[in-house]
């Protein structure tokens, strides 16, 4: 069953100036949400697949509408995340489902590359629950100029049974960047990390 | 930094915007999504931290400012101007502001959507206060973007909600259009600064059935009925 979609939103959130000094070009982050049906609220279910797969086709949509958004071309992407709110009537575990086994997959392929890992938060929630959706290079992980988080909140969701799936990919690391650590000039970009 | 502002007036920190598509409200979803899109610019407020009397030159330098967010998100929205139905405005004002502040968005906001949209008016005259903003009633549509742009406003700390109003753009009577976004841009307004909101919608409700005025049924053509 494809993701029964409620709500699909996108956002971008563009700096132009920062403490006062002019950031050119801008720093831009996108983030795209979707609430769905969690087919599996109100009960305890032990196979997930159904989620899984929804996982998968979640990462590529909403990787490829952020990657929109922000008009730019899959590899000048640098940064990610991810992150779910499962309404009350749903576990823990549905966001896992959604979140690690698939949804990696396609968000790469829609950010051209993709080495590190996609960092993640899930939660609970209930309606406008807001969740932090931490950001990392894409491609080396220890990148420190691009270590951020994104807000994620919907104001009607989530439902009891439903879920809020969130991607955020940006083309930029924090404004005003100035505590040392590997710079993307740095990147070796194989192992995930460095 | 306040007299650098004042020469300059306008100082815009950050852009936000913000598009979704709702399929359905537990009920029918819907053949096309209902389209709602809002934007959001937030501005050094240059009157902070103090009472200023005259900020109506604010209000003038905010004019290019208005008509380049509406554009803006109209195209986020990736919609043609025809495909708009419905619009609202509003702002928040931090801490160091005052409510008046939020007010300056009246004109350069409201009127930079209805001249997208296709509104014929004499705005100059109508930020002058000499005419009225409501349409001369009319037996057939002549213009576009007829109605008032509903307007909330507040002063709040970052973070804070504005539920923006929406109402049908050429009849403020429509009921199936009355509607309302939530917009936030989280860390924003900070103290010193001010955001300035545009919304824009593509149709009524998604599963409107509380009756009343129709779109179609639009007969008077004066911005209300």
């Amino acid at each position: 069953m494809p993701a029964h979609i409620r709500k699909l939103i996108v956002q971008v959130d563009e700096t132009r100036i920062e403490m006062g000094r002019t950031i050119d070009p801008p720093t831009r982050r996108a983030l795209a949400i979707a609430v769905i049906d969690n087919p599996f609220a109100g009960r305890y279910v032990e196979a997930l697949d159904e989620l899984i797969a929804i996982g998968e086709e979640l990462g590529g949509l909403l990787g490829d509408r952020c990657i929109a958004a922000l008009g730019i071309a899959p590899g000048d992407a640098e940064s990610y995340g991810k992150a779910a709110i499962v309404g009350e009537a749903g576990e823990l575990e549905h966001a896992a489902a959604i979140l690690h086994p698939k949804l990696g997959a396609p968000l790469r392929k829609a950010v051209g590359k993709g080495a590190a890992l996609v960092p993640s938060a899930k939660k609970r929630g209930g309606l406008g629950t807001a969740i932090d959706v931490p950001l990392g290079h894409k491609d080396a992980a220890f990148v420190r100029s691009h270590f951020d988080a994104i807000e994620a909140r919907v104001a009607d969701a989530p439902r009891a049974n439903e879920i809020v799936v969130a991607v955020a990919v940006t083309d930029s690391g924090r404004p005003l960047p100035r505590i040392g650590g590997l710079k993307v000039s740095e990147i070796v970009g194989e192992d995930g990390l460095r | 930094m306040i007299e650098r502002l004042v020469d300059g007036m306008i100082e815009i920190r950050r852009v936000f915007t913000h598009v979704e598509d709702i399929h359905h409200e537990f009920g029918p979803v819907a053949a096309a999504p209902l389209r709602r899109g809002a934007i959001a610019a937030v501005l050094t407020n240059p009157y902070a931290g103090r009472y200023v009397e005259e900020i109506v030159p604010m209000m003038d330098a905010l004019t290019p400012v208005g008509i380049d967010m509406a554009r803006r998100l109209r195209a986020a929205m990736d919609v043609s101007v025809d495909a708009i139905e419905s619009y609202g405005k509003g702002a928040i004002v931090g801490s160091a502001g005052e409510l008046e502040h939020g007010a300056l968005w009246h004109v350069p906001g409201g009127y930079a959507m209805r001249e997208l949209l296709g509104w014929k008016g004499d705005r100059a005259a109508y930020a002058q206060g000499k005419t009225s903003a409501q349409a001369t009633p009319s037996s057939a549509q002549t213009q576009n973007a007829l109605a008032i742009v509903p307007a909330t406003k507040k002063v709040g700390p970052p973070g804070a909600t504005l539920d923006v109003p929406l109402t049908h753009i050429n009849a403020s009577y429509v009921r199936s259009h009355f509607d309302a976004i939530e917009v936030r841009v989280p860390g924003a307004p900070a103290a010193d600064e001010i955001v300035f909101i545009l919304a824009m919608a593509t149709g009524a409700r998604i599963h409107q059935r509380v009756g009343g005025l129709k779109a179609a049924d639009i007969a008077v053509w004066n911005g209300l009925r």
